[in-house]
């Protein structure tokens, strides 16, 4: 067992630190949360940059141990959230690479390392949410087009993406993980409609796609017809290796930051509060560890996350909405305003349980495939 | 980043486990629990005169006045032993050692001599034995030489594989003081070999101190109590409380991983086997949901515990120690539900993994003491 690096590694993270120093001060501004078109500039400005400096593909080309320290660092460092390239960096783009046709991944992938392109995920329905596969968006092949009508829900960054991966239905009479494709859909072409859905937390992070008589190239679909359920299995493993090492740093620093804040107002003095906090930076330190665990298993089966990931998810998420909780035992009555800090983040840590598989989906992932219990329902 | 058992790591840990599994399998536990559960008081001669000679070079005459003490809370027959064996070394040379640690406080070395000759008089009525053989095979195995150096006989290996040699003993509920006597290993003679039995005052409590040679701290005025855990018989001690080891914290949270991850396994294989309503219950997502929640508490305190054992830091291990104590004691209540009825029964051995993981939780000043410990650390960073 061994928590240190490769000298590489140390390099690597090094000379990823000076960079940043230099990088981070010359910065614009952050735009406002609803300034949209703002938001998919800067996100983009920083992308290029990370090009720029060759640190574009770490995500895809990286060990495990490399994304793990370029997330650590980054984040620490406070540099912008990976953001509107979300998708294209760790969906979409990966899903590409591994399943796409030389002409593909030539159209697609470097303007998504370049910062020039931004992409948008059309998997969720309103009526397929956890059950993905239920999902009834339907594609009609028409001569080198499919015809695509349906909708699609909880899609980050709609409003200012230029594709969208998208999940439709091509053959409604298979078994249902059967009849499904994967598309590239050109989020300006006739018939698209994005609507944007307000969350709990007031803000609209997400959009409502509505799709009519679309049509999307047969050229633009990845894998083949039929086969996209395999092609987007792909795509969502990536999700669970690396994905939350940004978050467990940021958290840990809003644990110190809570410290700070509760010896300020006096709160500190409630030996049951104190409890509370060293009890969460006992979770978070075993997150962080997991997270290294998860990492070295990473490396050591070249690179595919396994059921792992579902335990970390799982934790992490109930975690993160623990650690809002005891913010606002921290802040007391001031935890109603919400331009006191930590108020949003504990609406918005609500949908961690919910968001990338269910709390209970995960349960019964890991029923399954960990411990070998049979498939329920 | 290789946060990941060597093939080394992992073939010492196997070989403890078939070790176990060959000399102290479920039948040998069950008949441990028999043994300690039927016999009634009147068991504690015989093999107590096993003494480590302690503390006879400056004893004096307190080893009646320990014997007294703890006589009178034994009951039926508990009395009977002596203060005598406290010269027959068994091992011998060990009474200065042993002497100087449990003479704490200028006081005659009354807990010392008591210890020595005490495997008799301290027993409690219908408290387990020790099963001496498998001591002494855990000593020929290396486990309480293990961090020795070599060049003193020892094994010459580190924290790491400490715990994944506690969490073996953990998960087979080998009984005694693995612990106490693991740190002694080099400090007490006998103790590496497994020849010594050493016992540990701690906080208010002393667990095996009858079937002990050598106590360390200061068992004076221990008084036994009926233990809610049938294979751990435990003093209670007026002596205050000492600055908790914090390798005895990370020992306790690797024996805590054991347990959680024994009960996982148990729950999963009930929820197989076990069918109602026409299917295995695993089936049924309540009792699946409960069996997942055990293995995230499991392996989240797997990372804390073998990350704290490589760093050895303070706060790893406090932080390792609340994550493992949560998920062994969790994870057995939660285990006990899986099993329905059958978990409340006395041949079920999943009662043994709660009790067990209970008895853990008290060490070292419980949960409460890392919380705090963390907590103004994390304030002391920040500020």
């Amino acid at each position: 067992m061994d928590l240190s690096y490769t000298p590489e590694e140390e390099d690597f993270r090094a000379r990823l630190r000076d960079w940043l120093a230099r990088v981070l001060p010359a910065l614009p501004p952050k735009p406002s949360p609803d300034d949209w078109p703002g938001r998919r500039a800067y996100d983009l400005g920083w992308q290029r940059r990370l090009h720029d400096a060759g640190y574009a593909d770490v995500h895809w080309d990286g060990t495990p141990s490399v994304r793990l320290i370029f997330l650590e660092e980054t984040e620490r460092a406070g540099a912008p959230y990976v953001g509107a390239n979300f998708v294209g960096l760790l969906h979409a783009g990966p899903t590409i690479a591994a399943e796409g046709t030389a002409d593909q991944r030539a159209r697609w992938l470097p303007p998504i390392l370049r910062g020039e392109e931004v992409w948008c995920q059309g998997f969720s329905e309103p009526g397929a949410g956890s059950d993905l596969a239920a999902l009834r968006t339907r594609a009609r092949r028409d001569g080198d087009a499919y015809v695509v009508t349906g909708s699609k829900i909880w899609t980050s960054h709609a409003e200012v993406a230029d594709w969208c991966e998208l999940l439709v239905r091509t053959d409604p009479g298979a078994p249902k993980h059967r009849g499904i494709t994967w598309l590239a859909l050109p989020m300006d072409a006739p018939g698209v409609t994005v609507r944007p859905l307000r969350t709990l937390a007031g803000s609209a992070e997400f959009a409502e796609v509505f799709l009519d008589e679309v049509r999307v190239p047969v050229a633009n679909r990845v894998g083949d017809e039929n086969d996209g359920w395999r092609v987007t299995m792909v795509t969502l493993s990536f999700e669970r290796g690396t994905a939350f090492v940004g978050e467990v740093v940021a958290c840990r620093r809003v644990l110190g930051e809570l410290a700070v804040e509760a010896r300020k107002n006096g709160r500190w003095d409630d030996s049951a509060l104190r409890r509370r906090l060293g009890r969460l930076d006992a979770e978070f330190r075993a997150l962080w560890r997991l997270t290294q665990w998860n990492v070295s298993a990473a490396e050591a089966s070249g690179g595919v996350p396994g059921a792992g990931g579902s335990v970390f998810k799982l934790r992490y998420s109930h975690a993160r909405q623990e650690l809002y909780d005891a913010a606002a035992q921290v802040l007391g009555p001031d935890c109603l305003d919400l331009d006191r800090p930590w108020a949003l983040e504990r609406l918005s840590s609500l949908s961690y349980t919910i968001a990338a598989g269910t709390s209970q989906v995960q349960h019964s992932i890991i029923a399954e495939r960990i411990l070998g219990l049979p498939k329920g329902r | 980043m290789r946060f990941r058992l060597t093939d080394d790591q992992r073939a010492l840990r196997d070989g403890l486990r078939e070790a176990l599994a060959r000399r102290f399998d479920a039948a040998a536990l069950r008949a441990a629990v028999c043994a300690a559960g039927v016999e009634g008081g009147t068991e504690s001669e015989g093999t107590g005169r096993r003494g480590v000679g302690a503390g006879s070079s400056e004893s004096g005459g307190g080893g009646a006045g320990g014997d007294g003490t703890v006589g009178s809370g034994t009951g039926g027959g508990g009395a009977s032993g002596s203060a005598s064996a406290g010269e027959r070394a068994g091992v011998s040379g060990a009474g200065g050692e042993r002497s100087g640690r449990a003479g704490a406080g200028g006081r005659p070395v009354r807990g010392a001599e008591a210890d020595g000759g005490a495997a008799g008089t301290r027993r409690t009525a219908g408290s387990p034995r020790l099963d001496r053989a498998l001591w002494r095979a855990l000593g020929d195995l290396g486990f309480f030489a293990l961090r020795m150096p070599e060049a003193d006989g020892g094994v010459g290996l580190g924290l790491p594989e400490a715990v994944l040699l506690f969490e073996e003993t953990g998960r087979a509920l080998v009984p005694g003081p693995l612990v106490a006597t693991h740190l002694a290993a080099g400090a007490v003679p006998g103790a590496a070999t497994g020849a010594t039995v050493v016992a540990a005052v701690d906080g208010g409590l002393v667990e095996w101190l009858g079937e002990a040679d050598v106590v360390r701290g200061d068992p004076t005025g221990a008084v036994p109590l009926r233990s809610l855990d049938p294979l751990t018989p435990l003093h209670r001690v007026p002596a205050g409380r000492a600055a908790p080891d914090p390798v005895a914290v990370l020992l306790t949270a690797a024996e805590q991983l054991g347990t959680a991850g024994r009960v996982c396994e148990l729950a999963a294989q009930h929820a197989r086997a076990r069918e109602q309503f026409g299917r295995p219950v695993g089936a049924f997502q309540a009792v699946a949901h409960l069996c997942a929640g055990i293995l995230v508490r499991a392996e989240t305190a797997r990372a804390a515990v073998y990350a704290a054992a490589v760093t050895a830091d303070p706060a790893d291990i406090a932080a390792a120690r609340i994550l493992a104590d949560e998920a062994a004691v969790r994870g057995a209540r939660d285990c006990l539900q899986v099993h329905g009825g059958m978990g409340f029964t006395w041949e079920s051995e999943v009662h043994l993994h709660l009790k067990r993981a209970w008895v853990r939780t008290q060490r070292a000043g419980g949960v409460t003491e890392s919380e705090e410990a963390l907590a103004a650390a994390l304030s002391a960073d920040s500020a």
